[in-house]
């Protein structure tokens, strides 16, 4: 609308503005940047914001919400808008960074080590033993490289007279690297002329150091190539998206707790090849769900033994376990002197002023001057939520002084920082102030701490809003470190792969993968065959002629042995011809079993847990299929426009796995999963057509090669009505057609004397025999078959037929069985803990 | 000459104890880690002869070792099939008197001495002190609970005294009853319904003295019991015990058996200790497969002239 973006920008008083000075004239460093911005126009503006809403869409970055009901992914919200830094601020902050990252990191080693700093008075006891996340059973572990911090977050905030000041500190594993590269990505390509032009520091080397920092130190044996994984709690992790991202760019197998295993002190993966050694963990996973025998006894998520591994140094995890012990505000007033005694300097970058009731006097300070602070619970993960001092009324303040007086050791106040503001995109096309903060990262390398110059911004949702986090629903920004001198061009893809890193290819498949890509074979079959067979029961729901109605008479009864609609009741009567509503439930009832939707999202859900294996576009057309299923329109018509979306998605997913997937063994597994299922759904359906009375009408056929997806080839064979030899020909025999018995049958056992080759495994379930027979079959002795009429009950050669479909069903079964029990079994089962007095 | 002799009144006593403990898994385990409690502490007071432990089927990795409280600790790892796991341990013990405790100053000094003052250099019974002050997985520090037990606790009042009337308190005004709660009872529940077994009490009791700003500490191990008048002592008949012992500047830890509403005397015999009953869980396993289960426990104290009438056979020394 308003063609001047900033025409309504005011900053509020009292707070810093990061990109205007007083006067009004855009600071030094956003001088460029607003120039655009102004020249751009709001459309522009605009138009950029969409795309970046789009290209998130695509990319599927989400950030989950534990509390959002709406569903598990919410999409990620970037401004277009760059949060501008000069060299001189970013030299303040990444000083200041690398010294406190490694203050924090000799504190670890002597809070898990000699505790000098509480003997010598500098540190309250009860910030560390009153914490929940100091690990007892981590004290007196010397880690691999003596180091407890590798990575390592701070969240900063900018006081009104422009100094910044750390807020918190983020020690376990902190989030945010990933999601910063990919706002880069995003945001510079928007602004593609200006950030070239801009002398923007590169983001790209930080994940490089990293993954060589962690190489460099993981204790190995001679010969050894270091295998590092990253562990994350999984799919439903908040930050998921960014764990199976970090996993791509850092080369890092992406694993959970139960794809790892501890054996005499050493960690294993447990992959298809058999246990393989693990020298380096990037955790994901909070510090005491990581070993259920040692730490946290509920822990599904942990490895056994992980603790004994970490303490023989036969493993470096990082971070180091028990380093959440920091994450506590409380230690900020005493950062200074320990500073002082461990590193020999004074404190770079302030922590905002912090006061820990645990201290007489602080609490003292605190009761007295409320108005000015805000008061939070020293450790986290307790209550209650931060309290604005100056918000309280007389009865809180009361209440609130009550609880302080009571366990005082438990609570700090900080002085109540009033953020500094940002140029924000509103939706409206606007641009506004808005309170912002800075994540920025730090790495442990061998030379000291290196900071990542630049970070993730975020932004308040509303005006007047002190509290930035995405959990409550704040946008983010990227971050431009501008350089003295020019930069060279940034690559805004990965950096390139060296020849060395060619020898990570080798294709190591965690069995838990293994798994999950053999259930995307089966659902992505299995959704695939029921919109086909929906659409053809949908087809002749609208046609009311005599043999559409037998046709649809048949499709429910096969439907009803799919599981696809309900089955007839316990009286055994025979079911009524099920009713237009009875089908858009098969189609969209995503709480019915065995529907088309509940299904697509299984398929989804499968798809989740090997996301880092699928192609943004192979990862959209799995998203998409649930959604189609949510939002079709009402009644027939809808729901057969949706089946149609439905067809066009699940055949591009069939086609990205053929072309699109490095071919594996995970890729193989996949395969076998979509050929299992499609033998079982073809052997059901066509012992079904050949033991009902389906094959007397004329419908019958028609409806088979339709459900077979087999009716094109049909019809450019023999350009003519369907007659059931060439039909059965066609869907059974064929060895060409994909859509064949005889075809899953061929493809089933190359696939399988292949995994006998490389595994050794063997299956009762082969389908060889069943090939033999189907060789044995001459359909020349169907001839007679040629004239429906003929076709009565009890003819032999079609009874046989109609056996052998249903041994086909059952061995597809037997198959699926047997793959589960050999390779995957370790993988599924849960670890339960008790404890004995 | 033992350790034990050398110390209190010269009262020694020499006991077997057997703990055997049976999971019967229902479905196969394809792999086992236990972390166990298991061995007796040598302590001045306690000497341990002789410890063994055996389990059933045999485990792929045996580690002995100290945990970060000072307390022996063993694991094990199972890494074939199995369907049950039998782990038994025996130790033969001797025991001496504790020593005397001595006049004690008010709980109040001994509550403001563990406050943090900047620059103060805690000494280290001040630093021992701090590691069990905290809540912690089955220690809560409230308001509820310190106004509860501020009936023991009167103005001025020295804390070894006021200690032994909260002791007393608990065993007069709970009711030992086994089905009254499990291993996750919050404390706060077992103040309210006022029963529960020996754990129970010991959580309550610390939860009580930490929320005062005292120091104390969890103790586990197991407690010598006399069989009915007239009655045979009886092999299996008894349990694991839990009780407490607190911090006092000028003597130490000193135990408090809030079940019994004792101290903790010469038929006290100790594991270890942490801040709960969490940190020295005599069997704690993690198994990967399995069904439900609940563990069978047997255990046995028995003093060396029982031995042979239980056993059989004399003890080999």
């Amino acid at each position: 609308m308003s063609a001047a973006p900033f025409a309504h920008y005011r900053c509020p008083p009292r707070h810093f503005d990061e990109a205007f000075e007083a006067d009004g004239r855009p600071r030094a460093a956003w001088q460029a940047l607003v120039a655009a911005l102004d020249s751009g126009g709001g459309k522009a503006l605009s138009r950029q914001a969409d795309a970046l809403r789009r290209m998130v869409e695509l990319d599927g970055i989400t950030y989950n919400v534990y509390a959002d009901p709406q569903g598990a992914d919410r999409p990620w919200s970037l401004d277009p808008i760059p949060l501008v830094l000069s060299a001189d601020d970013w030299q303040t902050i990444s000083l200041g960074i690398a010294q406190r990252a490694q203050l924090l990191d000799r504190i670890l080693a002597d809070l898990y080590g000699p505790q000098d700093l509480i003997s010598e008075g500098l540190l309250p006891p009860a910030l560390a033993f009153g914490h929940p996340g100091y690990l007892w059973p981590s004290q007196g572990i010397s880690p691999v490289g003596g180091r407890w911090l590798h990575l390592y977050a701070a969240d900063l905030a900018r006081s009104e007279d422009g100094r910044w000041w750390v807020v918190h500190d983020r020690t376990q594993g902190p989030s945010g690297v990933g999601y910063a590269m990919q706002n880069r990505r995003l945001v510079a390509r928007g602004q593609l002329d200006l950030f070239r032009s801009a002398h923007v520091a590169h983001l790209a080397d930080f994940l490089r150091s990293l993954r060589d920092a962690i190489s460099q130190i993981a204790p190995i044996a001679a010969g050894e190539t270091p295998r590092i994984v990253l562990l994350t709690p999984g799919p439903w992790n908040e930050t998921y998206f960014e764990h199976s991202l970090l996993a791509r760019h850092l080369g890092f197998a992406l694993v959970e707790g139960q794809d790892l295993t501890v054996r005499q002190d050493r960690v294993y993966m447990k992959t298809l090849q058999g246990l393989q050694p693990v020298h380096a963990i990037l955790r994901r996973l909070d510090d005491d769900y990581c070993d259920p025998a040692e730490l946290r006894a509920d822990s599904a998520l942990g490895i056994p033994g992980l603790l004994a591994a970490v303490r023989a140094g036969n493993v470096l995890v990082a971070n180091g376990l028990g380093s959440g012990v920091l994450e506590t505000t409380g230690i900020h007033g005493f950062l200074p002197g320990i500073c002082e005694r461990l590193l020999g300097e004074t404190m770079r970058l302030p922590s905002v002023a912090t006061w820990w009731c645990g201290e007489a006097p602080a609490l003292a300070h605190v009761l007295e001057h409320l108005d000015e602070l805000v008061i939070k619970p020293a450790f986290p993960g307790m209550s209650p939520e931060p309290v604005f001092g100056h918000r309280l009324d007389s009865a809180g303040r009361a209440a609130l002084a009550k609880r302080l007086r009571a366990t005082p050791h438990a609570f700090l106040a900080q002085e109540w920082v009033r953020l500094s503001q940002a140029p924000s995109l509103q939706a409206d096309g606007r641009v506004a102030p808005r309170s912002v903060g800075l994540r920025v990262f730090a790495l442990a390398t061998p030379d000291g701490y290196r900071v990542m110059p630049g970070g993730l911004a975020r932004v308040a949702p509303e005006a007047d809003d002190d509290v930035v986090t995405m959990q409550r629903g704040g946008a983010s920004k990227d971050i431009w470190v501008l350089s003295k001198a020019p930069v060279a061009r940034e690559p805004l893809a990965s950096a390139p792969i060296t020849p060395p890193e060619l020898l990570r290819a080798e294709a190591v498949i965690p069995s838990r993968i293994a798994e999950n890509l053999f259930w995307l074979g089966r659902y992505a079959e299995r959704c695939e065959a029921q919109v086909r067979l929906l659409r053809a029961a949908i087809n002749r729901l609208s046609d009311g002629d005599a043999d559409a109605l037998s046709g649809l008479q048949s499709l429910a009864a096969v439907a009803r042995a799919q599981g696809l609609l309900g089955k007839p009741d316990d009286e055994g009567e025979a079911p009524d011809q099920p009713s237009d509503a009875d089908w858009l439930d098969a189609i969209l009832d995503a709480q019915a079993v065995g529907s088309l939707h509940a299904n697509a999202r299984r398929l989804q859900r499968a798809g989740s847990q090997v996301r880092e294996r699928l192609s943004a576009d192979n990862w959209h057309a799995l998203n998409r299929l649930p959604q189609v299923l949510e939002h079709a329109a009402p009644g027939i018509a809808g729901a057969a426009e949706a089946l149609d979306h439905a067809m066009l998605l699940c055949v591009s997913f069939a086609g990205f796995a053929m072309d699109d997937m490095v071919r594996d063994a995970g890729w193989r597994f996949l395969l076998l999963g979509r050929r299992i299922e499609r033998l079982a759904g073809l052997g059901g359906l066509i012992s079904h057509y050949l033991q009902s009375d389906a094959r007397q009408h004329a419908d019958g056929l028609e409806w088979l090669l339709e459900t077979t997806n087999s009716i094109v080839t049909y019809r450019s064979r023999y350009q003519r009505q369907p007659e059931m030899l060439p039909v059965l020909d066609l869907i059974v025999f064929d060895r060409d057609n994909p859509h064949a018995l005889g075809f899953q049958l061929d493809v089933l056992a190359r696939y399988l004397s292949r995994l006998g080759r490389d595994f050794g495994a063997r299956f009762d379930n082969d389908p060889a025999p069943l090939l033999e027979t189907l060789r044995r079959f001459d359909p020349t002795r169907y001839h007679n078959l040629a004239l429906l009429g003929e076709v009565a009950p009890g003819n032999p050669q079609l009874d046989a037929l109609a056996a052998f479909a249903a041994r086909a069903q059952l061995t597809a079964w037997g198959l699926s069985d047997e793959l589960s029990l050999r390779f995957f079994s370790h993988a599924e089962q849960a670890l339960r803990s008790a404890e004995a007095a | 000459m033992s350790a034990a002799t050398e110390n209190g009144s010269g009262a020694v006593a020499r006991y077997f104890v057997s703990h055997l403990t049976r999971y019967d898994y229902g479905r196969p385990v394809a792999l086992g880690r236990h972390v166990l409690h298991l061995t007796p502490r040598a302590l001045p007071w306690q000497r341990v002869i002789s410890h063994e432990l055996e389990a059933t089927p045999e485990a792929s990795e045996r580690l002995t070792g100290i945990d970060a409280f000072g307390n022996p600790i063993e694991t094990l790892a199972i890494a074939l099939q199995h369907h049950d796991l039998d782990v038994h341990a025996r130790s033969w013990v001797e025991l001496g008197e504790r020593p005397q405790t001595a006049e004690s100053p008010s709980w109040e000094s001994v509550r403001d001495r563990l406050v943090f003052r900047a620059g103060h250099r805690p000494d280290a019974g001040e630093r021992d002190a701090a590691r069990f002050l905290f809540e912690s997985r089955h220690v809560r520090v409230k308001r509820e609970l310190a106004e509860w037990a501020a009936r023991s606790f009167a103005p001025g009042k020295s804390l070894l005294d006021s200690v032994r009337a909260l002791n007393n308190r608990i065993h007069a005004e709970f009711a030992f009853d086994p089905e009254a709660t499990h291993v996750a009872t919050p404390v706060i529940d077992v103040l309210r319904k006022r029963r529960g077994v020996c754990q129970d009490f010991a959580h309550l009791m610390l939860s009580a003295l930490r929320s005062l700003g005292l120091s104390a500490r969890y103790m586990s191990g197991y407690l010598l019991t006399t069989p009915p008048p007239g009655s045979p002592r009886l092999v299996g008949a008894d349990a694991s015990h839990a009780w407490i012992a607190v911090w006092c500047p000028n003597s130490g830890w000193v135990e408090f058996d809030p079940t019994n509403g004792v101290q903790a005397g010469i038929g006290h015999i100790t594991l270890g200790w942490g801040r709960d009953f969490g940190d020295v869980t005599p069997l704690r396993g993690v198994i990967v497969g399995g069904g439900e289960h609940t563990p069978s426990i047997e255990v046995s104290v028995v003093p060396e002239a029982d031995y042979a009438a239980l056993f059989g056979a004399t003890r080999r020394a």
